[in-house]
Parts: structure tokens; C-alpha cells; sequence
């Protein structure tokens, strides 16, 4: 994958989303996403930031810049590290009553729902890897897709007893989701 | 944060107002720990517990109770004539003493005024604590008289900032703000300050220390990059320093100088390093660069191991990456990591102090490696290229005033320029042979930085002369400082190299747009003699060498301001040359 996912632990003080972007913008450099949220620790945010880029030197100095912000306590590049990420996904689909049942049997193995329903669309929410989302936007596009939001992705590393686990499901062919 | 009645009862610390001598006594003290004070109060007595001796400030509606704190509060405080003086005149006094400069300016128009000279600090590095008035706290974001979202607006030419809500954070804030300030790699930190917070009462606590886990930064360098570069160092052919503004901010230039000498490397300096290695020494290249010397760049070029020291490989001095240093094993030794591998790909990164990696270098490197034929080469060079002009009677010619202001001041000056070719000239033919003498906006290029700065650099060293090297194009931006001058009787020489004209900007016109002067002319020219006499300071007039000669000396021997016009000849241009997009092999104008 290109893209690069960095793990941003920030103090959750005014100004700090701000001077976080105005980096970016001041640097020239691309977000595809940016999540914030707080997180476990009373006053700290995490962020979730997703470069429009591999470039190893771009990524480096984004790395740096951001390290070099007072108010940034940890920065991770959790590309290449075990982690769970996930994105939630609202779509609005066109859907007289004669596909809704159709439909609900189409998102049904994505785990998807659907929230809201109108006269001819329904609402569908799903979380998921970007790449199960894609997959999910894909089938649903014939149908005519009216609204999308996208929250971008969030993400953290998993725990190392679960890596592990992992690793033994792995070696024993099993499959994980 | 609420006292008790008997902190409340305790006596007043800050001097009687009405008038009264303020006691000399009430200077220096220190307010009990648990004392109630106002924002404003706390903000002068911030100042006092870190030393601050001097403030630039401009009052104002939303500074108006941290004037009446100030008022006979025993801290000098100098009113410029513009926000943008008051703070070049801080960056100028932080550039001499190595001391945080120290601005105040009202909320809205006030701190918009002070931009350019913040983001001026940024790229240069300076350390600067500036407080800017907001709007009372309940009206923030409501279009308020005289509000500007001043966090927002200075965001990326801060190193860091705050906007105070809590009187009772306002210490604490103040104590971080000059901790960042001048530590790491120094810059400006603002705190933004609403109204309402300044005359609110809290309990000043200073005690605590600063407690920043997201801002640690490295100074001890890594011991095993520093062996790898004394390995590098013996078995190089093509050696050479490139020190920047690095080993000034490290006071390291004794170091340096021990380094140089120990392993018989030649130094570069940047622009803002002159002065971190003697100028007149034997193994000094020169300044590197746009305009540098040819023996400087000809190093940076040629070299097999380029050592930096705290430059941070700017495009005027690299020129074309492409050409940079492309057979060299490039170290780099930079407290901000963030500049290593930025601009050029770096084999030794070292992060931390200049000076102490200096140290280590010395423990490290027994004595010159074998790189005598390249060393005696680039003497060779630096002796048959020196930065050079044509002598004739055509004119007073701008390097030789520079030349002559360097004899008539016996190279022991500090000299502050503004920006253009005299900046230029100034920097190729005045010899710095200390440090913290040479004050110059580099990065920024800011246009209007000279006299201001000036001001700021004879405040920061009273018993120095001080030979303010401006051009008549950006002396114009901020002549209003004059009234400093005049108005603390700062013995400031201040020299136009009047060449009616935007000059560097006419010389790239004729190099590279065929001559077409558009808008870089000036013919209408102030009286300057009249100017400055207009401000009760002494102006002088000269257009040839020798009144030149005599009019310098005589403004030096007598003790206050002095403004001098140099009628030098329009024509002159910056040489050598590195064109934009050449590298650095491919200089113009080099003496023949
Ligand atoms: C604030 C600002 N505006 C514009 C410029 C672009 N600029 C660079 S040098 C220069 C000419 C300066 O003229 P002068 O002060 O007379 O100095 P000279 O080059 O003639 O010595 C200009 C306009 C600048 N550096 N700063
Ligand atoms: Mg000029």
C-alpha cells in the first residue's frame, strides 16, 4: 500500500487540530485522512492520520515536523505494525420498495446495516477495513448511490498477546477476521 | 483561583503608582509565593524572575492594565514608533545577547503588526517571547472591537503559542513560553493575552518546574555517529566545515575553532553563521552561497566529507541540489531533527548541541587527516578569488564604503544591515572576527529589518558601536525608528548606500530580464540629511572617498547617533554570482 497510517497522540489543548493542519498546509504535504478522538488518558487525543503518500522522505519529515510540535507527545508510523483500523461508512442508496429486499441480503456478509429507511432510499451503516468498505461501495453504486459519508480511518496496535495469537491462528491456516 | 483572606491582606508587592519615585528596593524583589496578583501584575512580575531587562511594547485598549502594571515597574521598557520595529528590535537584541527578546503589542491591528517579525525569528531562529492583548474572554469571536484571531493567524511562524484562559495558568504560561523559547532550536512562542485576564486576580506560583513530555530536546550527541564521522574524517581526501547559526546559538565557536585547527579542516560560514569562526583565520573559505566566495563554494562542491554544524542547507546557499556536494559523505549535526535529511541526504545525522558534539569530536580526532594537497588547494583558491570590485573614479562604490566602515571600526563592530545588495556587500567585505556581531535577516529576507534591529542590538550591547548598513529601499520601511534613536540617544551609526534604487532587485532585472527596470527604481528620494535632522540626529551627506573616509571616522569619535548618506554609485552589482537553478561550480562575475 502507498498510503502511510500514523498513530498521533496529541495534548487536547486549543489549537492544536489547527496547528497540526496548518503543517500540513505549510508543508505542502497531503492528507487522504485525519481522524481525532479522545483517548484513554484524561486530557489526550489520539489521531489517526493517513498520508496520500509513501514517499519515505516526505513521511520522514511529516514524522518530524509533527514531533516537533510541543503539544504532540507520540508519533507512530503503524503502517507496517499489526493493528486494527477501521472505518465506519453512512450511504444513502437509491431503493424503491421492490429492491429493499434485495439489498438487505446484498450488505448482509459485510455485516452492514441498515439504519434509516425512506420512501425510495435506505440508509446503510458498516465498519470495516477502507478496503471492505471499498468492496461494499462497489456493489452498491449500481443501485445509485445519493449520499456517502466516511469517517476516515481510526486505528491503534494490536495487543502483543493478541499478535501473537495471531501468529499461531496464522501458522495453523486458520482465518481471522 | 481563590486566596484566602489572609493572602489577600498581605501587603501590596508591586510599587506605589501616583507618581512616586518607584523604590529601588521594590526591583528585583520577589513577590511572596501565595500572593493574589492581577494577569497583569503576574506578567511583570514573570519578567522580573526571569530577568528580563528590556521590553519592546506598544500600549494599547487590550494591554491597557499590563501598561499600568508596568508603569514604574523598574523594567526598561523601549516604545517603538510600529509594532514590526518593536519586534525587529527584539530579534536584533536576541541576536547579540543570546537572550530572549521580549515584545508586547495590543490585541487586533497591534499583533498583526507583528507577523512579519515573528515569522522573521521563526526562520532565523531567534528566541523571542511575545505577548500580544486579545478582547475579554466573553467576547472572543464575537467580531469585537479590535479583534483578530491572532492564534490563528501566527500559528505557522510560531515555534509555539497560547491563548490564556485562566489567570490562575498565566504563570505557568509565561514560564513555559521563554523555556521554549531558548531552548532546543530558540524561536518566537506568543502568548495571547485577553483583557479581562489581566486584570483578574489569582495566586502567582513560579515554582513549579516546566513540565513538557512532549518537548524534550536532544542535546547529547550520539557518541557512535560521532566516532563514524572522526572515522570518516581519517580516511577523507576532501574535507570541509560548513558551520551555520548553529555554533552561535551553541556558543561553540571556540570549539569549532579548536576542531578546525586540531584537524586542519577549512570552515564555510552560512549568511547567519559569520562569526562563528573567525573571519581572518587561515582557514576560513569565506561565506558559501548565492554570493559567497568562490574557494567556499568550490569546497562545498568538490568535497568528499562535508561536516555541518547547524546550517540547515538553505537553497541560497546549496543552490541546484543537484550539483550540491554530490560526491561527498554529508554529517549533520543539528539540534532539530526535523532538518536533518530535509533538504540534502544526510550519511551521519547527528542530533544534538553543536558544542557538545564538538566535544566529543575533539576526544575523538587525534589531528589532521590526509587531505593536505586539497587543503592548500582551496588557500589557493580563497587567495586568488577574493571577493572583489573594479577600482575606478566612476563613483563611490558601496563595497568600499562597507570596506571602510570595517577599517574605521577595526572589524570590531556590530554591524546590522537591512536587506539587499549592501546586505550582500556587508556580509562579503566587513570581516567578522567574533561572534554575535554580524545582524542580519537571513531566511526571511525582511525588508525594514535594519534600523529596528539596530536599535535592539545597541540596547543589548550599550558599549559596542553599532554600524546600522542600510539600504535607502528598506530603510524607508521603518524609518520612523529614527524617533529611538533620537529618543534614547542611541549612538547608532546608521549608514545608507544610497543607490536610488531597489538594487537587488534592479540587478536581477538587468541579469535576467534583459534590463527592464519595472518599478525597482526610486528618483524621488527624501533629504536624508533632512530626515534625520528632523529627528534632532546629525545627517551627513558624502559621494566620494574621501569625505566618506573622514565623515565615518568623525561620526565614531563623537558619542551619539549619527546618519550618514552614501551617494554610491546606482550601477554596482553583487558578484560573484551563483544564478538561480546553477550550482554552485557554476559562478558568474568571479574576479578574473
Ligand atoms: C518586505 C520586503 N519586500 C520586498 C522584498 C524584495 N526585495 C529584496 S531586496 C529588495 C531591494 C532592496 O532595496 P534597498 O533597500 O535599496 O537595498 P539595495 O538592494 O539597493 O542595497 C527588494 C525589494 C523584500 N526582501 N522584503
Ligand atoms: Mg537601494
Amino acid at each position: 500500500m502507498n498510503a502511510r497510517i500514523l498513530n498521533v497522540v496529541v495534548n487536547n489543548r486549543t489549537g492544536v487540530l489547527n496547528r497540526i493542519t496548518g503543517l500540513f498546509l505549510k508543508r505542502g504535504f497531503n492528507i487522504q485522512s485525519l481522524t481525532v478522538s479522545p483517548s484513554e488518558v484524561d486530557g489526550q487525543s489520539r489521531m489517526t492520520i493517513v498520508l496520500a503518500t509513501g514517499d519515505e522522505r516526505i513521511v520522514e519529515q511529516v514524522i518530524k515536523q509533527l514531533s516537533k510540535q510541543i503539544d504532540v507527545l507520540k508519533v507512530q508510523d503503524i503502517t507496517d505494525q499489526p493493528i486494527v483500523a477501521r472505518e465506519l461508512v453512512l450511504i444513502r442508496v437509491h431503493s424503491p420498495i421492490s429492491t429493499r429486499a434485495e439489498l438487505t441480503s446484498l450488505i448482509e456478509p459485510f455485516r452492514a446495516s441498515v439504519i434509516d429507511v425512506g420512501r425510495d432510499s435506505v440508509t446503510i451503516e458498516a465498519t470495516g477495513k477502507p478496503e471492505k468498505i471499498d468492496a461494499l461501495l462497489a456493489l452498491l453504486r449500481p443501485y445509485g448511490i445519493k449520499e456517502l459519508a466516511r469517517t476516515g480511518l481510526t486505528s491503534m496496535t494490536r495487543d502483543s498477546e493478541t499478535v501473537q495469537e495471531i501468529a499461531r491462528l496464522a501458522k495453523s491456516n486458520a482465518l481471522w477476521v | 483561583m481563590m486566596s484566602t483572606g489572609a493572602e489577600a491582606a498581605a501587603p501590596k508587592p508591586m510599587p506605589e503608582k501616583a507618581g512616586a519615585e518607584p523604590s529601588p528596593q521594590a526591583h528585583g524583589r520577589q513577590v511572596h509565593s501565595t500572593l493574589e496578583l492581577t494577569g497583569a501584575e503576574m506578567l511583570v512580575e514573570a519578567l522580573r524572575r526571569e530577568g528580563v531587562e528590556v521590553l519592546f511594547g506598544y500600549p494599547g485598549g487590550a494591554v491597557l492594565p499590563v501598561y499600568d502594571a508596568l508603569y514604574q515597574c523598574g523594567i526598561r521598557h523601549i516604545l517603538p514608533r510600529h509594532e514590526q520595529g518593536a519586534i525587529h528590535a527584539a530579534e536584533g537584541y536576541a541576536r547579540v545577547t543570546g537572550r530572549p527578546g521580549v515584545v508586547l503589542a495590543t490585541s487586533g491591528p497591534g499583533a498583526t503588526n507583528l507577523v512579519t517579525g515573528l515569522a522573521d525569528a521563526m526562520m532565523d531562529s531567534l528566541p523571542l517571547v511575545v505577548f500580544t492583548g486579545q478582547v475579554a474572554t466573553a467576547v472572543i469571536g464575537t467580531d469585537a472591537f479590535q479583534e483578530a484571531s491572532v492564534l490563528g493567524i501566527t500559528m505557522p511562524v510560531t515555534k509555539h503559542s497560547y491563548q490564556v484562559r485562566e489567570v490562575a495558568e498565566l504563570p505557568q504560561v509565561i514560564k513555559e513560553a521563554f523555556h521554549i523559547a531558548t531552548t532546543g532550536r530558540p524561536g518566537p512562542v506568543l502568548i495571547d493575552l485577553p483583557k479581562d485576564i489581566s486584570s483578574a486576580k489569582g495566586v502567582f506560583h513560579y515554582d513549579a518546574p516546566v513540565y513538557l513530555p512532549g518537548y524534550q530536546p536532544t542535546v547529547e550527541p550520539n557518541r557512535l555517529q560521532l566516532r563514524k564521522l572522526a572515522a570518516a574524517v581519517a580516511t577523507a581526501r576532501r574535507p570541509v566545515i560548513l558551520a551555520g547559526a548553529g555554533i552561535l546559538h551553541a556558543r561553540a565557536h571556540t570549539l569549532l575553532r579548536q576542531f578546525a585547527e586540531r584537524t586542519r579542516i577549512p570552515v564555510v560560514n552560512t549568511l547567519l553563521g559569520l562569526g562563528g569562526f573567525p573571519g581572518n583565520h587561515e582557514l576560513f573559505l569565506g561565506m558559501g552561497g548565492m554570493h559567497g566566495t568562490f574557494a567556499a563554494n568550490h569546497a562545498l562542491y568538490e568535497t568528499d566529507l562535508l561536516i555541518n554544524f547547524g546550517a540547515r542547507f538553505d537553497d541560497r546557499l546549496t543552490g541546484n541540489l543537484n550539483h550540491f556536494a554530490r560526491r561527498a559523505k554529508v554529517a549533520h549535526i543539528d539540534i532539530d531533527p526535523a532538518e536533518i535529511g530535509k533538504n540534502v541526504e544526510t550519511d551521519i545525522p547527528v542530533v544534538g548541541d553543536a558544542g557538545r558534539a564538538l566535544e566529543v569530536l575533539l576526544q575523538e580526532c587525534a589531528g589532521p587527516g590526509h587531505y593536505e594537497d586539497w587543503v592548500s588547494h582551496l588557500l589557493e583558491l580563497k587567495r586568488d578569488y577574493p571577493f572583489w570590485y573594479e577600482r575606478d573614479d566612476s563613483g563611490l562604490k558601496p563595497q568600499w564604503v562597507v570596506e571602510e566602515i570595517c577599517r574605521a571600526t577595526h572589524g570590531d563592530a556590530i554591524v546590522v544591515t537591512d536587506v539587499g545588495q549592501h546586505q550582500m556587500w556587508a556580509a562579503q567585505f566587513y570581516l567578522f572576527a567574533e561572534p554575535n556581531r554580524f545582524v542580519t535577516s537571513g531566511g526571511l529576507g525582511t525588508m525594514g529589518f535594519g534600523l529596528p534591529a539596530a536599535i535592539g542590538a545597541q540596547l543589548g550591547d550599550p558599549n559596542r558601536v553599532v554600524a546600522a548598513v542600510l539600504g535607502d529601499g528598506g530603510f524607508q520601511m521603518t524609518v520612523q525608528e529614527l524617533a529611538v534613536v533620537a529618543q534614547y540617544q542611541l549612538p547608532i551609526k546608521v549608514i545608507v548606500l544610497n543607490n536610488s534604487a531597489l538594487g537587488m532587485v534592479r540587478q536581477w532585472q538587468e541579469l535576467f530580464y534583459q534590463g527592464r527596470y519595472s518599478h525597482s527604481l526610486l528618483p524621488l528620494q527624501p533629504d536624508y540629511v533632512k530626515l534625520a535632522e528632523a529627528y534632532a540626529i546629525p545627517g551627513r551627506r558624502v559621494e566620494d572617498e574621501e569625505s566618506c573616509a573622514a565623515v565615518l571616522r568623525e561620526a565614531l569619535a563623537q558619542p551619539g547617533p549619527v546618519l550618514i548618506e552614501c551617494r554610491v554609485k546606482p550601477e554596482e552589482n553583487v558578484y560573484p554570482m551563483v544564478a538561480p537553478g546553477s550550482g554552485l561550480h557554476e559562478m558568474i562575475g568571479v574576479k578574473p
